[in-house]
């Protein structure tokens, strides 16, 4: 007797989302080999946003939907994230689509292959290539980011991990400016998470080596069945936390971090901080509540030591930065850090208030990157020394102001998106017995409030130096950006209730 | 209790009918408000380009405004005296728990009068304005503030509850700060807005008291229910409230003790000190204790307490305005005199509120009459405020010295000038209560003939004693239009609100009325008071109808000098109040600096040095960093098996 392959049903409407970004990416493929390098970019940015226009509308009339198909769990959680994630895109695809800050361009090299600096580069910039390979890339990321929210299983989570990071790995590289420093930090992102991707792939072994399942909901079951055998389950599920979290930036997996977000393209750290974020923290929910909810307090200290570690060393090393960029990474990892509170509260309220913060963040961040790529060098890179941000209050008012709002937001200043959102975090954690952990967030919010009030003093209160940058003028796609990013961030600050109403309601794991 | 008199129970107590919802023209209250304050932000808000324009928004807002208020006049005249008031809605404001408060309006007999008061005496002082302020960069801002105050006192004065009144008291309050230090690049303005700004705070906190107060006793703050479960309440919670009051009253109507802001925020713009410094903002103390008749009524020791207070502001005002050769200050000491006739009648009880609103009408008018004159003054003077300069300006500018004129006789009381008929009627009614306080009321009287005439005498009379660069020339008409209609208001206002407009029936239904038989006839009390005036005049006649010299005279009275620095009032209050607070203020710097800020640099000191150190570990190198990752699982792993991951 031969075994039947017998073909799964799968319910196709509830991957519909998916499915339209995934096609739109392979047919950005095709029109990378096929379509003349003039026409390329309009019918790309047509593709990139009706794609992700369309899934997320789609996304959103299937609000209703729960089920699972095909090793993907369509629940609350992850049609809620996966929106955000389809949101976040479109706000950074339009700071990608971007081309009049910089006189030379856009923000990415004209050719990836071509030496920095070469006589090559300098002729196809003359020429006036334009990348365009990086719409499918950013599909593709997505893609990887939205199966990554909602995959059941481990097996679907690493390949997830890996349609999601690899196009990261090239975007990250493709600076048109300080291509030396862009290429060095892909790199370094490639080694390092090939290195946690190993770690990921080893533990998911180990677990399906202990519980004879790849399943989430499997694992649980058999850890509910034999409680006490810890072994295997101990390496597994530190190897595969391990590979979530250096996604997330928790200490210590987080000095890819800094250099990354310094050496890439300001539209792709946007596109990462934001974006990113949300996809490994779905993930990691995923995997902590539903194949060891059951577990809590056997994990929980571990997390607990990276969440102190994150808050604390993220707040305290932001403070001697001096270069914008390199400020807003120990920011990122230090925002990680709360959001892990969050995380380790393991009930709905938690779940609820992750997800709003990671909105309030993934907005927030958009825009500041926004503002960052705004404030040039007269040579036409971008001024992200802070030196060069002295007294910018004075002479652009409302550039500062919206940059100003987004700190105090960081900061977790009320009216603004990010106090609501510390507040739900640090309120989910009390309720599930982690004060301490709200004491040490509070301390070290404390400390980061310093670094993001100094940016404001800098703008207001001090006198600009001798070469003060220059301002440049975004079109259309830039201004609505951080115009969204910036209505957001009040609207989420002063009326957050509508959005806190959504996220209790989606605020359930399937099994 | 005063003396021997007694204060009985009204007898005609104010009828508390249920207000009628606001249909017809009244459905257009809220207008009366959002005209002033639209045009406020158009001004504040729209930058250079309405320079050029920006007045005429402003005067037309409250032109329209009067337009509305006295279309609503004549539709409240064809009602029966049942069927005057009204209620409009507009939305709810506060709903916490109990604490429910609206946005509701009430247009009532009371209102009426102040929003006809603001409205039009607001129009004529806007119009003046225009030439008074022609020459001014920053008129257009001028224009919106002037605005900003005309909605905030109507919304004062409309408010159906204490909760939106106290918006509207905020809101003068601020405009009033933002027109003292109009001129802010004056130290002394600047130094004055702030004064006003920090005695009216003090005013303003016995009225947030009395609000919580209300609410914790009645459980509402709306008139209605406070005013007819007032009966309900206790003795010493009616008193505590109506002090309270009192006190809020004292500091925005610059009654003792806390009368030093009116004197210095003269450094105003004329017009401004016209309108919010002598017609209206400072009359809205009397307004709240005339509103509040239903407490004070019930609480004879408030009651006793506003009439000590008027009598006391109402002397010691006269004697400052009798001193001050400061032709603005010597009006501002006037108007806290005037302003303490009124509040001792609204402390009569049912026997003086009548009058009180009676007085601040007409005051209204003749006094931003007399302001707008002295503002004609110093505009042909090269803004000279010293009366010892003036002298015999009657020639120059005629139209000026006839309003300034009309005035004068209505202030001192002379027949058939509009002051008479509502002075008289305050000095009647006390009187009717307690001999000693009209004897003083009557006293002020005199003091009020002797300082205007010298005024009087001092600017228009006498010999020229103007500085070489003086030019002194008769002011525009758009300036001498609105004094015209001003002088006419101060000649015949009184009379006409007194035998047509029957001002004591209009206000009745609203305050209640009684009157009581005294022992001297009224005829016979009239006659002393115009003798007694008349003395003030004569003596201020021979005192400065000669020869003014140019230098106050140094060998002068003990009393002289005192009013001269406003009866050491400024003195009392560097003692009392402001040393003190400069002292705890010095400790808490120290405490700030030493302890706090010691604290805080320690600890940002540490958490600085150890992000210097921590940074070292981002050395750029990939092999370090996955070094560190290594290490980071073994912790994770390391902490889960002491934990027992099972």
């Amino acid at each position: 007797m031969t075994d039947v392959l017998t073909a799964p049903s799968i319910d196709y409407l509830a991957l519909l989302p998916m499915i339209i970004v995934g096609v739109a990416a392979i047919v950005g493929v095709i029109v990378e080999a096929f379509i003349p390098r003039g026409a390329r970019r309009g019918l790309q940015l047509t593709i990139a946003f009706a794609a992700l226009v369309a899934a997320f509308v789609v996304l959103v009339s299937n609000a209703g939907i729960r089920v699972i198909t095909g090793g993907l769990a369509i629940d609350g959680p992850s049609i809620f994230l996966q929106g955000l994630i389809l949101v976040v895109s479109i706000v950074a695809a339009m700071l990608i689509a971007e081309r009049s800050v910089d006189p030379a361009g856009d923000a990415f090299a004209p050719r990836v292959s071509s030496l920095p600096g070469s006589d090559e580069e300098r002729e196809l910039a003359r020429r006036g290539f334009a990348q365009t390979e990086v719409w499918p890339l950013m599909l593709f990321a997505v893609l990887g980011m939205m199966i990554f929210t909602a995959a059941n299983d481990l097996l679907i989570m690493f390949i997830a991990l890996e349609i999601m990071s690899l196009p990261l790995y090239l975007m990250v590289g493709m600076a048109r400016r300080r291509r030396l420093l862009s290429q060095e930090a892909a790199l370094k992102y490639f080694v390092l998470g090939a290195f946690s991707s190993a770690f990921f792939i080893f533990g998911a072994a180990l677990l399906y080596g202990y519980s004879a399942s790849i399943t989430l909901p499997g694992i649980a079951e058999a850890l509910a069945a034999n409680p006490g055998e810890s072994g295997l389950v101990i390496a597994g599920f530190a190897l595969v936390v391990v590979g979530l979290l250096f996604k997330i930036g928790a200490v210590p997996f987080h000095q890819w971090v800094p250099d990354v977000y310094q050496g890439a393209p300001s539209p792709i750290t946007g596109f990462m901080a934001a974006a990113v974020k949300v996809a490994a923290f779905a993930a990691l929910l995923r995997f902590l509540y539903v194949a060891f909810g059951g577990t809590r307090w056997d994990w929980a200290p571990a997390l607990w030591v990276v969440a102190i570690a994150t808050m604390l060393l993220g707040s305290i090393v932001a403070l001697t930065q001096t270069d914008i960029k390199r400020m807003l990474a120990y920011s990122s990892i230090a925002q990680a850090g709360f959001i892990l509170v969050g995380v380790i509260a393991t009930n709905p309220e938690g779940v609820a208030a992750v997800m709003f913060y990671l909105a309030a963040y993934g907005f927030a961040t958009l825009g500041a990157f926004g503002v960052i790529s705004l404030v040039r060098e007269r040579s036409g890179g971008e001024a992200t020394h802070l030196s060069k941000w002295a007294g910018l209050g004075r002479r652009s008012p409302l550039l500062a102001g919206v940059l100003a709002l987004f700190m105090l937001s960081f900061a977790g200043i009320p009216l603004t998106s990010g106090f609501i959102g510390k507040f739900t975090v640090f309120e989910a954690a009390i309720i599930g017995d982690a004060t301490p952990l709200v004491i040490v967030g509070v301390v070290a919010s404390i400390i980061a409030a310093f670094f993001y009030v100094r940016v404001i003093v800098l703008m207001y209160f001090t006198e600009p130096g001798e070469d003060s940058p220059v301002i440049a003028v975004p079109s259309a796609f830039t201004t609505l950006a951080i115009s969204v990013a910036a209505a957001v961030t009040v609207a989420l600050g002063v009326v957050p209730q509508p959005v806190l109403d959504l996220v209790e309601r989606a605020d359930v794991f399937l099994r | 209790m005063i003396g021997n008199g007694a204060i009985i129970a009204a007898d005609v107590a104010p009828i508390l009918e249920p207000s009628s919802a606001a249909t017809g023209i009244f459905a257009w209250i809220w207008l009366l408000i959002a005209l002033p304050l639209a045009g406020a932000i158009v001004l504040l808000t729209t930058g250079r380009w309405t320079n050029r324009f920006g007045h005429l928004i402003g005067v037309a807002t409250v032109v329209i405004a009067a337009g509305l208020a006295i279309a609503m006049l004549i539709e409240m005249m064809g009602r029966s005296a049942e069927a005057r008031s009204f209620e409009q809605t507009l939305y709810s404001w506060v709903f916490a728990g109990q604490f429910q408060v609206d946005v509701a309006f009430q247009l009532d007999q009371l209102s009426m009068v102040f929003v006809l008061l603001i409205t039009i005496v607001g129009s004529l002082i806007h119009i003046y304005s225009i030439g008074y302020m022609a020459h001014d960069p920053d008129r257009r801002r001028f224009f919106g503030f002037l605005n900003l105050f005309v909605a905030a006192m109507l919304l004062l004065v409309l408010a159906d509850n204490y909760l939106l009144l106290y918006v509207g008291w905020e809101g003068v309050g601020l405009a009033s700060f933002l027109l003292i230090g109009f001129w802010q690049y004056k130290p002394s303005a600047a130094a004055a807005a702030k004064k006003a700004f920090v005695i009216n705070r003090v005013g303003d906190v016995g009225l947030s008291l009395a609000i919580m107060l209300m609410f914790v006793t009645f459980g509402s703050v709306t008139f209605e229910s406070v005013f007819s479960s007032a009966g309900g309440a206790s003795d010493s919670t009616l008193t505590w409230i109506g002090l309270l009051l009192l006190l809020a009253a004292a500091g925005k109507s610059a009654q003792f003790p806390l009368q030093a802001w009116l004197l210095d925020a003269m450094e105003g713009p004329t017009p401004v000190s016209a309108l919010i410094h002598a017609a209206t903002m400072v009359t809205a103390g009397v307004y709240l204790i005339v509103r509040s008749n239903a407490i004070y009524d019930k609480t004879v020791f408030a009651a006793t307490t506003v009439v000590v207070i008027g009598v006391i502001t109402m002397i010691i005002g006269a004697v400052i305005g009798s001193a001050k050769d400061d032709i603005k200050k010597a009006l501002a000491g006037s108007t806290m005199s005037q302003i303490g006739y009124m509040v001792l009648a609204a402390g009569l009880g049912p026997v003086g509120y009548v009058f009180a609103i009676f007085h601040l009408l007409t005051h209204g008018v003749f006094k931003a009459n007399l302001f707008l004159s002295a503002g004609s003054v110093m505009h042909g003077m090269n803004n000279g405020v010293d009366m010892r300069r003036f002298g015999a300006l009657r020639a120059v500018m005629m139209i000026t010295f006839g309003a300034f004129m009309f005035g004068y006789l209505a202030i001192i009381g002379i027949p058939p000038f509009s002051g008479f008929y509502s002075k008289d009627k305050i000095i009647l009614a006390a009187f009717e209560q307690n001999t000693i306080v009209g004897i003083s009321a009557v006293l002020a009287a005199g003091i009020t003939g002797f300082y205007m005439t010298r005024m009087f005498t001092m600017t228009f009379l006498g010999k020229a004693r103007w500085d070489d660069d003086a030019h002194p020339h008769e002011s525009p008409p758009v300036m001498t239009i609105p004094l015209i209609v001003l002088a006419i208001g101060s000649l015949g206002l009184g009379a006409s609100l007194y035998y047509w407009g029957d001002i004591v029936e209009w206000l009745a239904p609203v305050t209640g009325y009684e009157s009581r038989p005294i022992a001297i006839p009224t005829t016979v009390l009239e006659a002393i008071t115009l003798v007694i005036v008349l003395i003030g005049v004569a003596i201020a006649v021979l005192m400065y109808g000669k020869s003014v010299p140019i230098e106050p005279p140094q060998k002068v009275s003990v009393l002289t000098i005192a009013a001269r620095n406003n009866l050491y009032d400024d003195a009392t209050n560097d003692i009392v109040a402001v040393r003190p607070t400069w002292y705890a203020a010095r400790f808490l710097v120290w405490f700030d600096n030493r302890i706090v800020d010691g604290a805080v640099n320690a600890s940002a000191a540490f958490v600085g040095g150890a992000s210097g150190r921590l940074r070292r570990l981002q050395n750029g190198f990939t092999r370090s960093y996955a070094l560190v990752m290594v290490i980071g699982v073994i912790v994770v792993f390391g902490v889960l098996a002491l934990v027992g991951l099972s």
